[in-house]
């Protein structure tokens, strides 16, 4: 089992309803994010080009943040989502520093927090909640492993593209282009 | 020119807009960390060549900073820590791929071994000091047996008086580990930050051998300024000359791997070449830190009179700005995409 998602940038549309709902769902503290969405114009003007991405923990296969951390609280569950136990966690930072996304942070109670692929969600047979609400159904969830799920379906059938492949971690959401 | 522009909709703390998850404790720690590597590191090196007598301040003296570096570096690090109350969950666990990891168990074996290291040499440092007096007089009344007009090192505790004696019976053996333990954690404090590789201007396993002979340089450069023999300031300070010169090499070093590296590498490099940290960089850690207190060292040996604590103090505020440099330029650079 690999969970992974892609995420049409072509579709998107920058319109935040994916960070609303996950801090709803997951009780994010105010203020903070666990996704976002990044905007970028490319090109020289007047040919521009404009692409919206909705970010995330990338759920990596080589894991910076699994290595570094001294204690063992951020680890690696079943479908290679990465997660971390607050009670273990002593709020180093080091898994903040070796992230190149910089897709966590330190919650108020002084633990790290991240996007957990909302497992919660998935162990009753439904999508995450970015995933559940975006209007445009611009993104795909699903088992890697499974060639008939959607997302292996869409990233088979598409161009995409990773963030940041030369950081090496191998990350496992997958932009279509 | 193909121009690209990047909005985000995050904004979390420390973390937006630019990464600042580390603040004054850790550059702190990772040069009282290298102080206390550099002076244990040199006390246990010339007692194994058994020059004890002839270099005393670096074998007997000197290592006293050690235990007070750990002791304030540690607090700083407890500081850092945003969820302090479970940091005894560092030592559940041994985990060989986090340097943060081996770095809390070196920690964990170097403080006791330097305590042990000032203890077995405090009869010989302070023979007659009267401790009659407020926090020191405190202390040593809680250790040792009281007497009346002078210092009595009677230990009060039977079991302090074994360890002491076991310490001083095996003191070579002892010395070897404290050797070993200081090279560790010399190293351990460069290699901490270049198993970041998403940072680009740590990601470079020069760091480590940087990190350990700056900290050894400071450890050098405390020794010179304690003693009070002409023959191991001297010897201290030609021991610091090549340091300074081993380190301007690495620096050296770590740019040109920097220009031939990736693109994100370059601009690291450019944030010390004409960035926001040229200043910082090149004038407190190069010119004050290094050059100047290197060229003072030299004129002292060739019989100009300067006074041996300037260019000590040069070279240690230079080590701890060189630090502070480095973590925060660090934590600046990121891979863009």
């Amino acid at each position: 089992m690999r969970y992974a998602m892609a995420i049409d940038t072509l579709k998107c549309v920058g319109c935040s309803d994916c960070v609303v709902a996950c801090q709803t769902e997951n009780n994010v503290p105010h203020g903070y994010a666990r996704d976002w969405i990044t905007e970028t114009v490319d090109g020289v003007y007047p040919s521009l080009e404009l692409e919206f991405r909705s970010e995330r923990c990338n759920h990596c296969d080589n894991t910076p943040c699994v290595r570094t951390c001294p204690t063992g609280a951020s680890h690696i569950i079943e479908g290679g989502i990465v997660k971390v136990t607050p009670g273990k966690c002593i709020g180093c930072g080091a898994c903040i520093q070796s992230c190149p996304y910089d897709a966590r942070f330190s919650s108020p109670e002084g633990w790290v927090d991240k996007c957990t692929f909302c497992d919660h969600r998935i162990a009753n047979g439904q999508d995450p909640a970015c995933v559940e609400v975006c209007p445009t159904h611009c993104m795909y969830f699903g088992d890697l492993d499974d060639k008939n799920s959607n997302v292996s379906k869409v990233i088979a059938n598409r161009k995409w593209k990773v963030l940041a492949p030369e950081a090496g971690t191998d990350p496992q959401i997958f932009y279509l282009i | 020119m193909k121009e690209e522009l990047i909005v985000s909709g995050r904004m979390n703390l420390n973390i937006d807009p630019v990464l600042h998850i580390w603040h004054w404790q850790i550059p702190l720690y990772l040069f009282l960390g290298g102080l206390a590597a550099g002076v244990l590191f040199f006390a246990s090196l010339y007692s194994i060549r058994n020059e004890e007598e002839k270099y005393s301040t670096a074998v007997k003296i000197a290592p006293i900073l050690a235990p007070i570096a750990i002791i304030i570096g540690l607090i700083a690090l407890l500081l850092d820590l945003k969820h302090k109350l479970y940091f005894w969950q560092l030592y559940t666990t041994i985990r060989l791929s986090s340097p943060m990891s081996w770095g809390a168990w070196v920690l964990m074996a170097i403080t006791p071994l330097s305590f042990v290291w000032v203890g077995i040499h405090l009869k010989e440092v302070f023979p007659k000091i009267d401790f009659s007096q407020k926090f020191f007089g405190t202390l040593y009344k809680m250790f040792t047996k009281e007497q009346e007009g002078g210092v009595n090192w009677e230990w009060k505790f039977g079991w302090l008086t074994k360890l002491e004696k076991l310490a001083i019976e095996n003191k070579k053996m002892l010395a070897w580990a404290i050797l070993l333990a200081s090279v560790i954690l010399g190293v351990y404090t460069g290699i901490l930050l270049s198993a970041f590789n998403a940072r680009p201007l740590w990601n470079t396993a020069i760091l480590g051998p940087l990190f350990l002979v700056s900290g050894l340089s400071t450890g050098a450069a405390s020794i010179m300024w304690l003693s009070k023999s002409h023959e191991e300031q001297k010897l201290f300070s030609k021991i610091d000359i090549l340091l300074i010169v081993i380190e301007l090499f690495f620096i050296i070093h770590l740019f040109m791997g920097f220009m031939a590296g990736p693109q994100v590498q370059i601009e690291s490099a450019a944030l010390f070449w004409g960035g926001e940290f040229t200043l910082y960089f090149g004038l407190f850690v190069v010119i004050l830190g290094l050059i100047m207190p290197g060229i003072f060292e030299v004129m002292e040996l060739n019989g100009y009179h300067i006074h041996v604590a300037i260019p000590a103090l040069m070279i240690l505020v230079g080590g701890l700005i060189f630090r502070f440099v480095i973590v925060e330029a660090g934590q600046i650079t990121r891979y863009l995409y």
